[in-house]
């Protein structure tokens, strides 16, 4: 376990003293001040929202043993990794709570075990997967990918996985699955926010059969050499870095092939802001948001976005017949 | 020369302490993963508490008959500062400072094209808060202060257009300025006059110059 975790915390101290230093420069006397009159104030303002519960969220038992020394994959980036406080105390996942915080503080609502995945549709051998033999057959590697939130922040994460091509496989899709549809778990005794019509639940997602057989294209099952926490989505979910980070559906429990393109949460809320593809451009805007820049989460000012993520050279040739801006 | 009351001094100092409490857990690191979105949206949300705390004041005077509308101005003014330091993190942390991105910003979005109106009211009813011009001004002075109900109304809009699904946080500032609205459109009957007369037997508008005084 040490052994796994040492190089990127390391890191991360590093990162975190510097930009410290570079905020007390910054901010100098009127910090100072601050300081002296706000110590008291602060007391009051912390409440259980603004300050992320990571000690609640890091698992209490070791990683597997299988998962100590995971082969590192060619995809990953070299970039300073996101801390695990960070990675696992602010999340999107409006099934345990809005707001970012929230999820972590609910995410021992989610009972994992048992589970299982459905896969059935346009494929000659449908089948039910139980998520144990899923682990055990499919080769699990390390995979350090960028994640850009369609809400402009982006972190480094190091997800635990096998590509999904490599399980699509196993079920023969036929030559009319056209495109793969996802879901999430709906069950509102462990996803309690399901109660609420936030979002038209259970969420779904897409991909085009190209993008899901791409070897970008990972299913996690664990980040930080750890199985998933609950509010990034445990067991399983999809991670497809070059796409707004809501494509990469959590929790998931039925993959389907079928020959239409499938309904997409965000995509059906608001079709003119959030598109089937979601892959990150910074030359498409969100109406109401600029994609241009993204705050990288650690740092105080943004960064540009880059086309794809980042990851233009290996999946720009996807989408090389389209009009971005209108399929965005 | 004039003295400043303690309870001046008092309600000037608690109005401060959201700001100390942001910069000193901004800089020690308690504003979670994204603190320079988290110093922003809460220096939104303290404006609007202020514009709603400003707004309050009246009826909270009526029902609790203690003398609340002295302080109006200074809480309008907070709100008013509030919104300055919300919109100044926002060109700092998010645009850079980079005048480019915040026009283009004003111009295609409209929640911070929305936001802005909401300042320059803002900022209209702060320029001429001195009690110098308020004299000068006279009876426009009362018709142009009623915009501080359109600019909380446009901030409360400002706040539900940079919503993405969850709508509840601001629908309750939403139904608290409706509220506040309704009251001011339907006082009570004799909401005014029905009280003791605090001093004595001035005029009516005398007294009103009193109250608002510091």
């Amino acid at each position: 376990m040490k052994s796994f975790h040492e190089p990127p915390s390391s890191e991360i101290t590093d990162e975190k003293v510097y930009l410290q230093r570079r905020r007390y420069l910054r901010w100098g006397a009127a910090g100072a001040l601050g300081l002296a009159v706000g110590g008291v104030a602060t007391l009051g303002l912390r409440q259980g929202d603004e300050a992320p519960q990571a000690s609640e969220a890091h698992p209490a038992d070791p990683p597997p043993k299988r998962w100590q020394d995971l082969p590192h994959s060619r995809f990953s980036t070299d970039e300073a990794l996101t801390d695990w406080e960070s990675v696992t105390g602010y999340n999107n996942f409006y099934e345990l709570g809005a707001g970012k915080e929230a999820p972590a503080r609910n995410a021992h609502r989610l009972e994992t075990d048992p589970w299982s995945v459905t896969v059935d549709g346009e494929a000659e051998r449908p089948g039910k997967l139980h998520l144990e033999d899923l682990l055990q057959s499919m080769p699990l590697e390390e995979r350090i990918y960028r994640l850009r939130c369609v809400e402009a922040w982006s972190m480094v994460i190091p997800w635990v996985g096998f590509p999904l091509a490599a399980l699509l496989k196993r079920f023969r899709p036929t030559s009319r699955a056209k495109y793969v549809a996802f879901e999430t778990l709906y069950d509102p005794s462990r996803l309690p926010a399901q109660n609420r019509p936030i979002l038209d639940w259970p969420y779904r997602e897409g991909l085009r059969m190209d993008e899901a057989m791409h070897p970008l294209t990972l299913l996690a099952v664990g980040l930080y050499g750890r199985p998933l926490p609950g509010q990034n989505g445990a067991p399983l979910r999809l991670v497809v870095p070059w796409k707004y980070g809501f494509k990469s559906i959590k929790s998931i429990v039925r993959i389907r092939f079928t020959e239409t393109q499938p309904p997409a949460t965000w995509n059906q809320l608001q079709p003119e802001e959030y598109g089937f593809y979601a892959n990150v451009n910074p030359a498409v805007e969100h109406p109401r948001w600029s994609q241009k820049r993204e705050r990288r989460i650690g740092e105080v000012f943004k960064r540009d976005t880059l086309p794809f993520n980042g990851y233009a050279e290996q999946v720009a040739d996807l989408y090389k017949d389209m009009d971005l801006a209108k399929q965005f | 020369m004039r003295t400043i009351p303690r309870q001046s001094s008092l309600v000037f100092g608690l109005s401060l302490m959201p700001l100390a409490g942001l910069v000193a857990a901004f800089l020690l690191g308690g504003l979670g993963a994204n603190p320079a979105e988290a110093l922003i949206r809460q220096l939104g949300d303290w404006t609007l508490r202020f514009l709603l705390i400003t707004l309050a004041l009246r009826p909270a005077q009526h029902w609790l008959g203690w003398r609340l509308l002295r302080h109006r101005r200074m809480l309008g003014l907070f709100a008013f500062f509030y919104a300055v330091l919300h919109f100044a993190a926002y060109a700092v942390l998010d645009a850079g400072l980079d005048p480019g991105y915040i026009l283009d910003d004003i111009a295609k979005r409209p929640y911070i094209t929305v936001g802005l109106v909401g300042l320059a009211l803002l900022f209209a009813l702060a320029f001429t808060s001195a009690s110098g011009l308020r004299r000068r001004l006279g009876v426009w002075w009362r018709r142009l202060h009623w915009a501080i109900y359109p600019a909380a109304a446009l901030g409360v809009m400002h706040f539900f257009m940079l919503t993405r699904a969850d709508y509840r946080e601001p629908a309750v500032y939403a139904m608290l300025l409706s509220a506040l609205l309704l009251l001011r459109i339907r006082p009570a009957p004799g909401s005014v006059q029905k009280k003791p007369p605090i001093n004595g037997g001035k005029g009516h508008a005398e007294k009103r110059v009193e109250e608002n005084r510091e």
